[in-house]
């Protein structure tokens, strides 16, 4: 564990021994690993290592069989995740008979509005312009996908949970994420990100986590987080 | 940086709902069509007398709004959780219990309005005297929200397995028996001349004590079932 001096803010996201198991199984081990404010830090593991079901662990999804995640240095519940987490999973969230800027309007109304941005802005930074009064069902699924990440930049949420973000997504589609992710840390914000490694996260050397069945993490990569 | 009210949030999902019913309002009119024909069955299978028709009314246009009820409640939640829509209801920073009972009070405008508002023509197809017609109405305006409400709760608890019709129906229907008893008995006191006050306020009791506590019901069994 990082022992942070008393003058150095709280960790966003702080694992402590964070294990799960399900039916007595380990899915994983103990987890530590704290998330700084501008922080990127990508989490790999094989098919059914438990990358989804970590993300779900520190989103408030579900109870940790181990351990205690923190959030801003005090215990999570979902009461205290106001504004605070977006996670963005294999289900997109988005309804289908509805039109993208609908979706959008409905994730604002749900939670909230980052300052500076209104829908169209969102729609247009992912590539879809003129796609506002599409029926989702007429989209591709890499359309979707661009959405949802849509979404994520209106909520005003500094800290993205993303699930696999580069399925389904063609190369400019990848850059894109990358670039999405770039500018959140730089804002001050700060993302976990699954991937079973097929795609690469290019932009920077971003921390990584690997997930071993049945162990604890290792890291890889600068773990220093930027003050 | 704008964080969303909750009433904004209440008002988003109304509208949404709102919207995607209207977007399927084939499935949506499913409920009204099979109450009417198994109400409008009934004087094929009795025969046209309208003093046997006039007996049974009340209770079959009840056990018809009841049955056609039933029959939309598993989707409630469904199409939410299998589009991930539902995981971020429960990690918006908004109490759930509210969420649910929006989505249950959209439930109710959608199916039940729909066979109050066609429960007169329903009754005249039955031979129902005209003066139990409003002791009817109010039965049913008073037993309908319940069943909503009781079968949220009933749906919240079986959403998260597959193919939970004949479970949920099995769970649903002891539930709303009493309503049934009561709804139907107001009716038939009415007719018969007696006073119909007692079972309507009994109804009317349930009804304000289900209205607090099953959307925080519903709201755990929602968040047991997710995991």
């Amino acid at each position: 564990m990082t022992h942070s001096p008393e003058s150095e803010p709280a960790p966003l996201l702080q694992a402590r021994a964070l294990a799960y198991a399900r039916n007595d199984e380990p899915i994983f081990g103990a987890l530590e690993f704290a998330l700084h404010p501008g922080e990127i830090v990508l989490i790999e593991g094989d098919n059914g290592s438990g990358k989804t079901t970590l993300l779900k662990l520190l989103s408030g999804l579900l109870e940790p069989t181990n351990g205690e995640v923190l959030l801003h240095g005090a215990p999570l519940t979902t009461a205290r995740l106001s504004h605070q987490v977006a996670l963005l999973g294999h289900l997109l969230g988005l309804k289908l008979e509805l039109s993208t800027l609908e979706n959008l309007r409905f994730a604002i109304g749900l939670g909230g509005l980052r300052s500076g941005i209104t829908p169209q802005l969102a729609l247009a930074s992912v590539g879809l312009e003129g796609y506002e009064d599409q029926p989702l069902r007429t989209l591709s699924a890499g359309q979707r996908k661009r959405v949802a990440l849509a979404r994520l930049l209106l909520v005003p949420a500094a800290l993205w949970l993303l699930d696999e973000p580069y399925a389904n997504l063609d190369r400019e589609g990848i850059e894109l994420v990358n670039r999405l992710l770039d500018n959140h840390a730089r804002r001050g914000g700060a993302a976990l990100i699954t991937s079973h490694g097929a795609y690469a996260f290019t932009s920077g050397t971003p921390r990584r986590i690997a997930l071993r069945p049945g162990t604890g993490n290792t890291e890889h990569g600068t773990g220093a987080p930027a003050a | 940086m704008r964080a969303g009210s909750t009433s904004a949030a209440c008002v988003a999902l109304l509208r949404r709902d709102l919207v995607l019913t209207w977007r399927r309002r084939g499935d949506a009119l499913n409920p009204l069509l099979f109450a009417i024909i198994v109400v409008a069955l009934f004087p094929f299978a009795l025969g046209p007398e309208a003093d046997t028709l006039a007996r049974i009314a009340a209770g079959t246009i009840f056990v018809a709004v009841l049955l056609a009820m039933l029959l939309s409640l598993d989707a409630l939640f469904r199409s939410d959780l299998e589009d991930g829509s539902l995981e971020q209801l429960v990690l918006s920073p908004h109490p759930l219990a509210l969420l649910l009972g929006c989505k249950v009070l959209v439930h109710w405008l959608t199916t039940a309005l729909p066979l109050i508002a066609v429960a007169p023509l329903l009754a005249q197809l039955l031979h129902l005297p005209e003066s139990v017609l409003p002791v009817l109405l109010i039965a049913l305006a008073l037993a309908t929200p319940l069943l909503s409400l009781i079968g949220a709760v009933c749906v919240a608890l079986t959403v998260g397995m597959r193919r939970s019709g004949m479970l949920l129906t099995l769970l649903v229907l002891p539930l709303i028996v009493p309503a049934l008893i009561f709804g139907a008995g107001a009716c038939n006191a009415a007719q018969a001349g007696f006073a119909y006050t007692a079972p309507l306020l009994w109804l009317g009791a349930w009804l304000a004590l289900a209205l607090i506590l099953a959307p925080l019901a519903a709201a755990a069994a929602l968040k047991i079932s997710l995991t």
